[in-house]
Order: structure tokens, then sequence, then C-alpha cells
């Protein structure tokens, strides 16, 4: 029976068993991180709880690469709040004060009109052709909190995606390399 | 085990977890921070009040808006943003809120402020129901920390009320 603690002496040279745990170790790492996203909008009810401002619309509120935290809820929406929507054929979400709010009394339905802080002119320009009004299932979240800078990370890897790729290869390298 | 890549680690996930108790630590301590606003808002005049061809009334106002904010800041404050509103009842609507005015102020020393101004957005009803209208006049502030919980409140001044007739 030589035959076989040879082979397992030669799997052990190849560390078949610290390869093996160094990818589940990593598979933990990605398992927890969404499902800590997946938790988050559980909790908030809105389906990108976490937002990076990419306009100078709302400044000096936002600045560029401020993130906001939003949070959905079943409370109505009233002028004042700061809303993430949701445009039709529009693929980026806006974040824009709401200005104006009209509730219907029967069925509860809303319109609702947003301007930027820093902009001179309501939103209806950047609204669908012909859509004078946001309703309810445009809105994405209200912001809630506020964390500034953190974002340009992922502005920076977003615009220049070779900075991602190297910086994934990186990590990627350090795991499969470091030894526990 | 105590490489170079382990230490640097080791540093930067401890940077990031005093920077991130710190924020916390600031937008908690807003909590401490009980403000008393003061404000008050005078409708001056009626500049003109009709029908659009639309069939929706509309109406311009001049306004006389008072307040003092400074109690609103703390050293966690990046800025409060102020708006005033009308707001009333139609058949239609359970609530109306229209923004008739509003503004930034960037820093304690300009929170205590008065203008004089007409509305900035239009206020125009959904429907034609603002012939003889109370409206109550709100004023609403956002508080915009420099990191954490945003926070808002509002206070409900005198209504006015629309006259009965088109001028």
């Amino acid at each position: 029976m030589g035959w076989i603690e040879d082979g397992i002496s030669s799997i052990r040279s190849f560390q078949l068993r610290q390869a093996l745990h160094q990818a589940v170790t990593l598979g933990m790492i990605v398992a927890s991180a969404l499902m800590i996203w997946k938790m988050l909008i559980c909790v908030t009810g809105s389906e990108s709880p976490v937002v990076v401002v990419l306009s100078g619309s709302m400044e000096p509120g936002f600045q560029r690469g401020d993130i906001l935290f939003l949070n959905m809820g079943r409370d109505p929406i009233r002028a004042g709040e700061i809303v993430v929507y949701n445009v039709d054929k529009r693929e980026i979400p806006i974040v824009h004060r709401v200005i104006k709010v009209h509730e219907r009394k029967d069925t509860g339905e809303v319109d609702i009109l947003t301007k930027g802080d820093n902009n001179d002119d309501d939103d209806i320009s950047l609204y669908a052709p012909g859509q004078f009004w946001l309703k309810r299932h445009h809105i994405m979240g209200r912001a809630v909190g506020f964390l500034p800078y953190v974002g340009w990370a992922t502005i920076i890897m977003t615009e220049k995606p070779v900075i991602k790729y190297i910086l994934i290869g990186a990590l990627g390298f350090l795991a499969i390399t470091s030894k526990d | 085990m105590h490489s170079f890549g382990y230490r640097a680690n080791a540093l930067l996930t401890f940077a990031i977890t005093i920077l991130a108790l710190m924020c916390a630590i600031a937008s908690v301590s807003d909590n401490f921070n009980s403000p008393s606003p003061t404000s008050q808002v005078q409708v001056l005049n009626i500049n003109w009040f009709q029908k659009k061809p639309d069939g929706d009334d509309e109406v311009s106002l001049t306004l006389n808006i008072s307040a003092n904010l400074e109690s609103l800041f703390t050293w966690n404050t990046k800025q409060v943003f102020v708006f005033l509103a009308a707001e009333y009842e139609t058949p239609k609507n359970m609530l109306n809120q229209v923004s008739l005015w509003d503004g930034i102020i960037p820093s304690k020393e300009h929170a205590k402020f008065w203008i004089h101004t007409t509305n900035k957005y239009r206020f125009i009803d959904q429907g034609s129901n603002l012939r003889g209208k109370d409206f109550n006049l709100t004023l609403h502030w956002h508080v915009m920390p420099k990191t954490g919980k945003m926070f808002s409140d509002k206070i409900v001044m005198s209504g006015y009320r629309l006259p009965q007739l088109y001028r």
C-alpha cells in the first residue's frame, strides 16, 4: 500500500488543503458582504440602500463622491426630503430634493416635483418627455444619513476600470500567496 | 506572521475603525442639541391671482420672512436648508405642499435673517380650488451634517386666506 502514502504526500506537497482553506475563506468574505448588502435592503426597504453622489446638483450639501444612506419606509413622502429617483429610460438614479407634493385623498397616490439645490430650475426637464410629476414607484429611497468622500473609491473604479482590475488582481494574489 | 502586509493591514483596519467611530460620535453628539428656532412670515401682497388656460389656479404672493435658526447649528453642521411651504387640503387632495421660497444657510452667522421676496416657485394648484382657500404657511428646515444623520423639523405658522375673486 505504499502508493497511497506516496499519493497523499504528493498532494500534501501541493498543499491542497491550504488552497481549499483559502478558497473557503475568500468565499466566506464574498458571501458575508453579499449577506450584509441584502440585509440592508430588507431593513431599509430600499433597493439600493447606499448610493454615491455623482453630480454637483446638490452642492454645497452633497458633493461628488459623498455617500448617502437611504431608507424607504412606509412614511409618506413630504416636501423638503432628499429622494433618490429613477426615471423611466434613464440609467442613472438622481438625488434631488422634493419641492412640491400633492397627495390624493381616495387612492393615496402622490405627485412629486423635485429640484436640485444647486440647479436654477426644477426637474421637469429631466423627467421622461410628457412627464410632469414623479410617482411613488419612481422613488428608490430617501436620504437619511451622509458620509463624505468615501464614494470616491467607487467613482474612480467606475471611470478607470483598469484600477479596478489591478486592485482585484492584487487582492487575489495576496489571498492566494498569504500564509494564514 | 508579522510580515509587512500583515502590519499594514492591521494599521489600515485600525485607522478606519477609529475614523468610523469618530464619525458616529460626531453624529450622536447632535442629539444633545435641543434647538429653539423662531420664525415669522407675513403675506404682504397678492400680486396677481388667476386661472391658467389649462384650468389650474395660480397665485403670486409677496412675502416677508424672518427667522432665527442660530440654535440649529452645532459643530457637526455643514449647512441648513430652509424652505417655506404652503400647505392646504382640497376636495381631491388630502395634502398639497407647495414650496414658495427656499434658501441655504451656510453658517451660524447667516442664520438670523430677514427677507422680502415674491414666491420663488410657482404657486399652482392641481385644479381650481384656491379662491377663498385657507392655507398654512410652514417653515421647514433640514440640517445637513458634516457627517452622519440628517435632521429636519418645522414650525407651522399662522394661516392665510386667499381672496374670493381672481385679480
